[in-house]
Formats: C-alpha cells, sequence, structure tokens
C-alpha cells in the first residue's frame, strides 16, 4: 500500500514535471519571440500543474521550485515588456483575467513584484492587494507555497525604513502589516492543514506539517530583517500580533515551532526588554507543547546574552529578568500538571544557568531555584527516569562550575536536598563531579564544619548504600575510592584546632566505609594526621595555652584507633605500613613509648597476620628501612627492636632473601649521624652471615640444579657493595683483605667453568669494580682509603 | 455558354459607401455564415449620410422602374427563420425609372435616426440593422443589395447603483455572506466583493463565480428560455473555515457580454446574472443567483474607471 502510494506519487510528480516543462517551453517561445498574450496563456497552463492535490509537500516543493525558476524568466519578460511601454496597470489587469484562480493567483504576485519596482503605486497599496488576493487559496499546501512565494517576490520591496519603496508616513507598518498578515494566514493553513484528512494519517500530516515549518517561520525571519522594527515597534506590534497568533491557533506543533523561532530570529535585548509579554504566553499553550524546550532556549539565550559582556547586565536587573523568568516557570509547571520530571528539572537546571550568569552574587537566588526543585521532587513519586536524573546532575554541576568553589555549593542548604532525590549510582557520580571540581579548583577546605557538609554530599562513595551492589565493577570502584582519597589530601587548616576536628570529622565520616572502602580513605587520613603532627612538632615553640588541646599523642591516639579499624579487614600489609610511618612520625615527634608502641604493633602484625613469604619480605624491609631512620630510641628499645629485625630477617623463607633482609640489617647497626648507633661488629657480623646464606644459596643451586646460577654471585656482589659501603663509612671491622677476598671470589665464582655469564651480574661487578677505581682516582683521604684495595 | 452565364450574372454592381467611412469606428460583426465583417458602428440618432453607387457590367445597361434606399431595423426569431419583423423602416427613392450605362452614384442621407435597440445576435434571436437598396426591374427581377452596420447606444452611469448584499445558507450546513459592489455594470466594469463564511460543515473544494446570460424570446406561453455561461471565475481553491473571507475581483472586459435587454420591442429579453456556485468534495454544487444589469458606458469615461 504504502510502497504503491510511493510509487503513484513519483508518478504523479514526473506528469506533472512534464506538463510543467512542456508549457514553459512554448512560453520560452512566446518571451522570445515577445508575445505577451501566449506568454499569459501558456505561462497560466504552466502554473496549472500546480494545482495538484495528489503530492505530498516534498514533492509538491519540486514542482514548485521548477515553477518559480520559471517565474523568473516570466518577471524578467514582463519588466521588458513594461519598459517598452506596455502599461503596469494594464498588465497587471491582464493576468487577472486568468479563469483558475492559482496561476492567476502565481501571475499576480509576479507582475505585482514588478508592479511594485515601477513605483507606479505605492508599495503598500500593492502589497496590500496581493495578500489579500491570496486569500482565495484556503487548499492549505496550495496556499502555504503561494504566500511563500509572495513573501519571497515581495522581501526586498517592502516599504521599509531607509527602504526605496520607503513611503510617506508610517510606511514602517505597511512592511510589518503586510508580513503580519501573510504570517498569519500561512500559520492558520498551516494549522488547518492537521484537521484535515483521515484520522489514520495524523502521524504522517504530522511529519509532512514539519517539512513545511520553515515556509512559516521565514516570515519572522523577515520581520527580524526590517530595519524598521525598533523595539518600541516589536514590544508594542510584532510580539503581541505574532503571539496572539501563536495562542489562538491553539496547535501544539506550530506553538512550539514559532515560540522557538520568535526565541531563536529576534535579538536578545528585545526578548530581554519584553520578556514578561513573551512569558505570559507559555502558561496559556496548548499542554502537549514541550515548554520546558521552549523556556530552556529562551533562557539559554538570555544567559549567553548575559555572558557577552557586563555591560549588559543592568538590563537584565532593570527588567528584573530573573524574577520574570522564575514566576513563570512556576506557572508552566502549575498549568502542566503531568509535565515529566525531566522537563521541570531541565526548567530549573536553564533557570539556574541563567541565574549564574546574571546574578552570580546571588546565592539566595540560587539556593532557591534549588529550594523549588526540591519541593517539586517531593511531590512526586520516586525518581526512576534517568534522564531526570542527568538533568539533576546537570543542575547541581552549574553551580560547582560556575563559583569552582566547593563552599558556595556547602552554603545552599537545599543543595543537599536535592542530591537525596537520586539513585546511588547517580548520587556516586555527583559525588564525582564534586571531587573534580574541588581537585580541578586546587582549594583547599579549611573548616570542619565544611568538611562535614561536603562528605554528607558525597556520600554516595562513602558508604555503602541500604541495597548493595554487587556487580559493581572493580575498576570503577577504585577509581572512585582514589578520588575520595586524593580529596581527603584537600582538607586542610592552618589551625591546628581546626585542622584536628577535620580529621576527626573525616574519620567519623570514613570509618562508616566498610571493608571495601577503608584501605583506601584510611591511608590518606593517617596521612594527613601524621602531617599535622609534624607540624606541632615545628611548631611546639611557638604553641600557647590556647592550643594546648592539641598534641601530638593526641592524635597518635586517634591514628592508632583508625587503623585498629583496617584490623577487620584482612589488609595486614596496608596497616604495616601505616603502623611503621606513624612511628617515624612519632619519633619526628620525640615520643619514644609512642613509636614503640607503633613499632609493637607492627611487629604484631609481621608475626600474626603476614604469613605470605613475599609480603614477609616486602615489610621486613619496611622495618628495616623505618627501624634505621628512628633517632628517638634509647639503646634498650632500640636493640629489642633490632633484635627482632633480625630475627625476622634469618627466618624468611627463600634463601636469598633472606641474604638481603640480613645484609641490609646491618645498616641498623651503624647511622652515621647516630653516635649510639655504631657497632661495628653486628655490621660485621649481619654482612658475614649474609655471605653463609649466599653461600648456601650457591651450593643449594648446585645441588639441585647442578650448575651455580648466577643469582649467587648477584648476592655476592650485592654484599661487595655493602663492604664497600661500610668500608667508606669507616667501620672498622671492614678490612680490606674482606673486600678483596670477596672481589676474588666473585670473580672466580664468574670465571667458574660452570658459570652461566649473566650480563646483568657482569654489569653490575664491573660498575662496582669501576667505583672502587674512581675512588681511588679522586684523590683526597677516601682516595687515600680506596688505594688499599688492590684490584 | 458564355452568354447563359452572363444570363445569372448580376447586371451590375451596388454598393454603400458611408460619407464618414474613415472616421467612424469599424466593429466586428459576425454574419448568417459565421464570417466575421467589419462594419461601421453608429449610434441612436446619428445621421447615416452615404452613396449608393450602381456600376453595371461593362457593355451592358441596366434598365429599371426606379432605384430605393431602405434604412430596416429587424428582428429575427430563430424559431421563424427568414421571417423578420421590422421595427425600423425608413425609405429614400434614389432615382426615377429609366436606364443606367454607366457607373452612377445616388448620395442618401438619413437624419437623426431613431434605433433604439442595439444589434444583438443571440442564440434564438438577432437584431440587425441594414440598408438595403432595391433596383427595382421587371424581368428579369429586381436587384437588391444589404449593407449592414452595428448600433450601439451607450447610458449614462446610472444615479442609483445599490450593492448586492445577502446571507445565505443550508441550516446547519452552510451559511455564507456575499457581497457584489454594485447592482449594475459597465461592460468593462470589475465586479468588487467579498464572500464571508459564517458556518461550513461542508468540505468546499472550490467557489466559482459565473456570469450567465438569459436569453428569452416569445412571450406568454410560447416564451422561449435560453440560459448560458459566459464566464467561470474561480475564486477560491480548496476548503474555507468559518471566519475567512474570500476576495472577489472579476473583469468584465474579456468576456463577449452585451448591455441588459428589457423586453425588446416586446419580441426578446436578455439578462444577465452572478451565479455563486461552491462545489463540494463530492461534487455536489450549491448556488445562488443574483440578477446584475449591465450597461454601456460612452467609452472615454469607461476608461477611466478602469483599474
Amino acid at each position: 500500500m504504502v510502497a504503491d502510494g510511493v510509487e503513484d506519487e513519483e508518478k504523479w510528480l514526473s506528469a506533472g514535471m512534464a506538463g510543467l516543462q512542456q508549457n514553459a517551453f512554448y512560453m520560452h517561445r512566446a518571451l522570445d519571440s515577445n508575445n505577451l498574450k501566449d506568454a499569459l496563456k501558456y505561462s497560466t497552463q504552466m502554473l496549472s500543474e500546480l494545482r495538484t492535490s495528489k503530492l505530498s509537500p516534498h514533492k509538491y516543493y519540486v514542482l514548485y521550485m521548477k515553477a518559480f525558476d520559471e517565474l523568473r524568466k516570466l518577471e524578467i519578460f514582463f519588466k521588458d515588456t513594461i519598459s517598452l511601454g506596455f502599461s503596469i496597470v494594464e498588465l497587471y489587469e491582464l493576468v487577472q483575467h486568468a479563469g483558475n484562480i492559482l496561476p492567476r493567483l502565481y501571475l499576480l504576485c509576479t507582475v505585482g513584484s514588478v508592479y511594485v519596482k515601477t513605483k507606479e503605486a505605492p508599495a503598500k497599496d500593492i502589497l496590500k492587494d496581493l495578500v489579500e488576493m491570496c486569500r482565495g487559496i484556503q487548499h492549505p499546501l496550495r496556499g502555504l507555497f503561494l504566500r511563500s512565494y509572495l513573501s519571497q517576490v515581495s522581501r526586498d520591496k517592502l516599504p521599509d525604513i531607509g527602504s526605496e519603496y520607503e513611503g510617506d508616513a508610517d510606511t514602517v507598518m505597511d512592511a510589518v502589516e503586510f508580513v503580519l498578515q501573510n504570517f498569519t494566514e500561512m500559520n492558520k493553513l498551516w494549522v488547518r492543514m492537521q484537521h484535515q484528512g483521515p484520522v489514520n494519517e495524523k502521524g504522517k500530516r504530522e511529519k509532512e506539517r514539519n517539512e513545511l515549518r520553515d515556509l512559516i517561520g521565514k516570515n519572522l525571519h523577515v520581520l527580524s530583517q526590517i530595519e524598521g522594527v525598533d523595539l518600541d515597534m516589536y514590544k508594542e506590534v510584532v510580539l503581541p500580533r505574532v503571539l496572539e497568533q501563536v495562542v489562538n491557533c491553539k496547535d501544539d506543533l506550530a506553538q512550539y515551532y514559532l515560540m522557538d523561532c520568535i526565541i531563536q530570529v529576534f535579538p536578545d535585548e528585545y526578548h530581554l526588554q519584553s520578556l514578561e509579554t513573551l512569558l505570559s504566553v507559555c502558561p496559556q499553550l496548548q499542554p502537549s507543547v514541550d515548554v520546558k524546550t521552549v523556556l530552556s532556549r529562551l533562557m539559554d539565550r538570555l544567559s549567553s546574552y548575559a555572558a557577552s559582556g557586563v555591560e549588559v547586565l543592568p538590563e537584565f536587573f532593570q527588567v528584573e529578568a530573573f524574577m520574570k523568568l522564575n514566576n513563570a516557570i512556576h506557572k508552566v509547571i502549575e498549568a502542566q500538571a503531568d509535565m515529566p520530571m525531566v522537563g521541570v528539572i531541565t526548567l530549573y537546571a536553564s533557570l539556574l544557568t541563567f541565574c549564574l550568569q546574571v546574578h552570580p552574587d546571588r546565592l539566595d537566588y540560587v539556593d532557591q531555584i534549588l529550594g523549588s526543585c526540591v519541593k517539586e521532587l517531593s511531590g512526586r513519586e520516586g525518581l526512576d527516569d534517568s534522564k531526570a536524573a542527568r538533568q539533576i546532575i546537570a543542575l547541581l554541576s552549574a553551580p560547582l562550575e560556575k563559583y569552582k568553589d566547593i563552599d558556595t555549593a556547602l552554603k545552599l542548604s537545599n543543595y543537599r536536598c536535592i542530591m537525596e532525590y537520586l539513585n546511588d549510582s547517580m548520587r556516586k557520580e555527583m559525588a564525582n563531579i564534586i571531587i573534580q571540581n574541588i581537585m580541578n579548583n586546587k582549594k583547599t577546605i579549611s573548616t570542619a564544619d565544611k568538611v562535614d557538609g561536603l562528605f554528607e554530599l558525597i556520600k554516595g562513595l562513602i558508604k555503602d548504600s541500604d541495597v548493595e551492589t554487587p556487580d559493581e565493577l572493580e575498576d570503577e570502584f577504585k577509581e572512585e575510592q582514589n578520588s575520595v582519597a586524593r580529596l581527603i589530601q584537600m582538607l586542610h587548616s592552618d589551625n591546628h584546632e581546626e585542622m584536628l576536628n577535620i580529621i576527626n570529622t573525616v574519620r567519623n565520616h570514613v570509618l562508616m566505609g566498610g571493608a571495601k572502602r577503608l584501605p583506601y580513605t584510611i591511608p590518606p587520613l593517617i596521612f594527613s594526621s601524621l602531617k599535622l603532627a609534624r607540624r606541632l612538632e615545628g611548631h611546639d615553640q611557638s604553641v600557647t595555652g590556647e592550643d594546648v588541646s592539641v598534641t601530638p599523642k593526641k592524635i597518635f591516639q586517634i591514628v592508632t584507633q583508625t587503623i585498629d579499624a583496617l584490623a577487620s579487614i584482612p589488609v595486614p600489609g596496608l596497616a604495616l605500613g601505616l603502623y611503621l610511618q606513624c612511628a617515624e612520625a612519632a619519633d619526628d615527634c620525640d615520643l619514644e613509648p609512642v613509636a614503640y608502641e607503633f613499632f609493637t604493633q607492627a611487629y604484631i602484625l609481621y608475626e600474626e597476620e603476614i604469613t605470605d613469604s613475599r609480603a614477609q619480605v616486602t615489610s621486613i624491609h619496611l622495618i628495616i628501612g623505618t627501624l634505621q631512620r628512628m633517632h628517638a630510641f634509647g639503646v634498650e628499645n632500640r636493640d629489642a627492636l633490632t633484635h627482632k629485625a633480625t630475627g625476622y630477617s634469618a627466618k624468611l623463607l627463600k634463601k636469598p632473601d633472606q641474604c638481603r633482609a640480613v645484609y641490609a640489617c646491618s645498616h641498623l647497626f651503624w647511622i652515621d649521624d647516630h653516635d649510639n648507633v655504631r657497632d661495628g661488629e653486628r655490621v660485621l657480623f649481619c654482612l658475614k652471615r649474609a655471605l653463609r646464606i649466599a653461600n648456601s644459596v650457591q651450593q643449594m643451586a648446585n645441588a639441585t640444579r647442578g650448575s651455580s646460577g648466577t643469582a649467587s654471585v648477584v648476592l655476592f656482589v650485592e654484599i661487595l657493595n655493602k663492604y664497600i659501603y661500610f668500608y667508606e663509612k669507616g667501620v672498622p671491622q671492614i678490612t680490606v683483605e674482606s673486600i678483596q677476598d670477596l672481589i676474588e671470589l666473585i670473580r672466580n665464582e664468574l670465571r667458574g667453568d660452570n658459570a652461566k655469564s649473566d650480563a646483568v651480574t657482569d654489569a653490575f661487578f664491573s660498575g662496582t669494580l669501576r667505583y672502587i677505581q674512581f675512588q681511588k682516582d679522586k684523590g683526597g683521604a677516601i682516595s687515600d682509603k680506596y688505594k688499599l684495595i688492590a684490584l | 455558354m458564355n452568354f447563359i452565364i452572363d444570363a445569372f450574372k448580376p447586371a451590375c454592381h451596388v454598393s454603400v459607401t458611408f460619407a464618414d467611412a474613415k472616421l467612424r469606428k469599424q466593429v466586428a460583426l459576425k454574419k448568417e455564415n459565421g464570417q466575421t465583417e467589419m462594419v461601421p458602428l453608429f449610434r441612436s440618432q446619428d445621421n447615416i449620410i452615404g452613396t449608393v453607387s450602381v456600376e453595371p457590367v461593362p457593355g451592358r445597361k441596366v434598365e429599371h422602374k426606379g432605384i430605393k434606399v431602405e434604412l430596416l431595423g429587424q428582428i429575427e426569431m430563430y424559431s421563424d427563420r427568414g421571417n423578420f419583423y421590422d421595427f425600423t423602416s425608413l425609405v429614400r427613392e434614389l432615382d426615377i425609372p429609366g436606364e443606367i450605362y454607366e457607373k452612377k452614384d445616388f448620395p442618401f442621407e438619413f437624419s437623426t435616426v431613431e434605433m433604439p435597440y442595439e444589434t444583438y445576435s443571440g442564440i434564438n434571436v438577432r437584431l440587425r440593422y441594414v440598408l438595403k437598396v432595391t433596383i427595382t426591374r421587371g424581368y428579369p427581377g429586381s436587384i437588391v443589395q444589404f449593407q449592414d452596420f452595428v448600433v450601439r447606444n451607450n447610458s449614462p452611469s446610472p444615479s442609483i447603483n445599490n450593492s448586492i448584499k445577502m446571507e445565505v445558507g443550508i441550516e446547519d450546513c452552510l451559511h455564507i455572506e456575499f457581497e457584489y459592489n454594485k447592482s449594475k455594470y459597465h461592460l468593462k466594469d470589475v465586479i468588487i466583493g467579498k464572500i464571508y463564511f459564517l458556518l461550513v460543515r461542508i468540505k468546499m473544494k472550490n467557489m466559482d463565480l459565473e456570469i450567465r446570460r438569459r436569453e428569452s424570446t416569445g412571450s406568454g406561453t410560447s416564451t422561449h428560455v435560453e440560459t448560458e455561461t459566459l464566464a467561470k471565475y474561480e475564486l477560491m481553491d480548496g476548503a474555507p473555515v468559518r471566519g475567512e473571507s474570500i476576495p472577489i475581483r472579476l473583469f468584465l472586459s474579456p468576456y463577449e457580454l452585451t448591455p441588459t435587454y428589457r423586453n425588446t420591442n416586446n419580441k426578446f429579453s436578455v439578462k444577465y446574472y452572478l451565479n455563486l456556485v461552491l462545489v463540494d468534495e463530492e461534487d455536489r454544487r450549491y448556488f445562488k443567483q443574483q440578477e446584475i444589469t449591465i450597461y454601456r458606458l460612452a467609452e472615454s469615461s469607461e476608461q477611466a474607471e478602469a483599474l
């Protein structure tokens, strides 16, 4: 059926085209031979093809365009005829003799256009006559195209100000009147189209009408181009008349399109000055009209106008644009009770954008808008519309982007309320946006209250929701938690007490986060706390009485408790690391017992929780490293801890790991800037033990694989480096001989028949030797020392 | 054989020339055989002055019993073809009986001739003016020559010329109000008006304005009426809705109209009607007919009134 229809239409179109072209051909001949009578006859016949009712607007347009081209030629012919002395008045009458109205009117418009140009009669009279006569076409499609033709041929002939067709008085008014009338009639025809034809083709008609809409919109464009339409005339005449037509036509398609058209074609300042009129129409539109888009577009336009420069802002204030828009939105929402949530939110989002642009200083407006949103949201059942949620996110993001400061958002009491209406994933997204915003703006948040508010906002990321979402993407989750971690770093106050409060606040929030989140959120919190502790230490002298409430001890208590929270989750490695960090911080604060306690905790963790050998290796190196840097410990404590650490090292599972841990331990006994820790014996002991282990590694390798892998040789080279280090530091127990022996040993190993050469080991070794050589050549005390080593 | 042909040939050539032929306007006149001929135009009370020339065939003489010229106004009913009713008959004797040997001119004059009716050629009736030259002879019969001419009479603009305004309709179906700016139009006039749709419950397709001529001949029971549509002028294309008003502007000049003739010599009448026809989508026609009077205005003033 449909295919047939299309096919038939094609046939009709080509038949129409053929008829049109044939008559055009005869018309051309008549034009060439200067035969007016025949020209009129054939042009009339040609135009008769436009009388068809069988074509869809699209196809009809094709036919129309062809006729349009031909009419241009005819117009030129008319002009020539007139210039040869034929009376234009007579010609104007002559074309009206045609019996059929459609060709007659096309010809009349064409001659009329020439008539205006001759200036033998005032343009306004001719135009008025044309637009009146066109009433004869009541068929929507044909009428639209005819009037569109009229509009086309007349647009450069309007009696506008400054135009050559300008008349004596009030001439712009005539031009405006003409265009308005044509517009009104076209719109009527356009609307009528909807109601003609079978009901079941309603959708098709709507589509067809949509294709035609620009024919109508063009009139508004013409209006906007008329020089003489100044603000006053726009306000007094043009806009009211256009709006009257818009309201009265009661057609949703037309109303939506025309409103949009008005907003797009006329200048911003006109809109601003006529805001009330324009807005008052919105509630009167059909309920099915997409008012929200219309209003949004309007606000967007005004927003960008406001953004164009500060000098226009007073205009906005003067007309109280915000209040007017706000009222209009309320009215529209009231009038259209079944407007979907997304529409409501979109409206408010646009208003918000507008407000931010025009009244950046009026936070109360912003809050008011958000408040209205809350009211709307609260009145409705749930918010499962994802589009609406999207809009809410846009709404909430707008102030952040504008003020680049979370403070502002925190000041808006309704901000949080709105977030309540988002679902979990949306809330998370919003939280991410907020964090991102803070990060990008690099502004620290400096009071506990704000922090509290902020964490309330982003609690989607902080806390598990009531409904667990098991399929959460791991990567996404990590990303989220990492941003929370980053956020924690942004919280900072120079005031110690406040900072403590902040830490406490964050802690309270973070601790609710559950096992999955803590590993991400606790470390930054700890570091932040430790930073504060160190700061306190640094400012110890300047601390006066009022600040006593904040002491490092207190902080360490909090920290301990915080880390304890990790105990419930099996992340002992992380906890251990944090304890060590704390110990170091405590050390910086000269709090020996505290530091010791932290170490104890770390050791307990090591012993009880860390069972994986790899983790053990990492942990033991951490322990050794941290311990080495400790200053605060007395001999006793230190001994206890180092002893333990050495013990742990020797008990590692893999021999190479043992070896490395043991020689690392050597550093625990000799610290340059620490007079109490200079125990050369123990250093040597450690190194020797390491050598022993390395030996056994080698033997084991020989035994199991039949060849000594280079693994043990690397160990030897590493130990050699330790020897050289301590030798250089002047540990008396490290002798030249022992170094030389070691070098020899390594050389043998490398030369050994069953040793596979390994580039890395070779390079490492020769690098070591080069270092020795370099030190020798350097001169000075060190050089002297090195000269004792024979290579 | 020649003498036989000669016997049937007219013995002489008779022609009529008007004195002011060069200045007088010529108009086309449709003759009975369908051809048109240009003939001079007269008005009532004009002087018809001219010359009748009789030119015998060379070498022959015309013997006659007198020559006369008659001015006849005739009405011919086609139902009674060939039978003329003369409502005007004037005679001028041109020559006493005698013989004509060579071309001879006879001037004649009819002064201020009353010619109240216009030349008309309709469907059932014809009104004509003719000059009839008769050369009376015994044997071989009289020679008769006709010369047609056309009479047209201008009327002054009517002093009262009301518009025609009327509301018509079919109950709950269609109500329209129409208006024609005048009730009397001259031949080159323009009909201006509008149709206002008060109620439309019918899907219209288009609307035409027709000019119809009603020619009635005879009288009483034998009256014969013939109607023809002279103009069909599309006023509207498509279906209007309530409140629409459609303009009318119809130029009369392209159509071959005559003035309205009311009861011409009790023989016939010619009347004109405007017929407003609305056609709906099922091709049903709704119409309303209104008589208008058409008159002939002097040419110069016609020009002035045209748009």
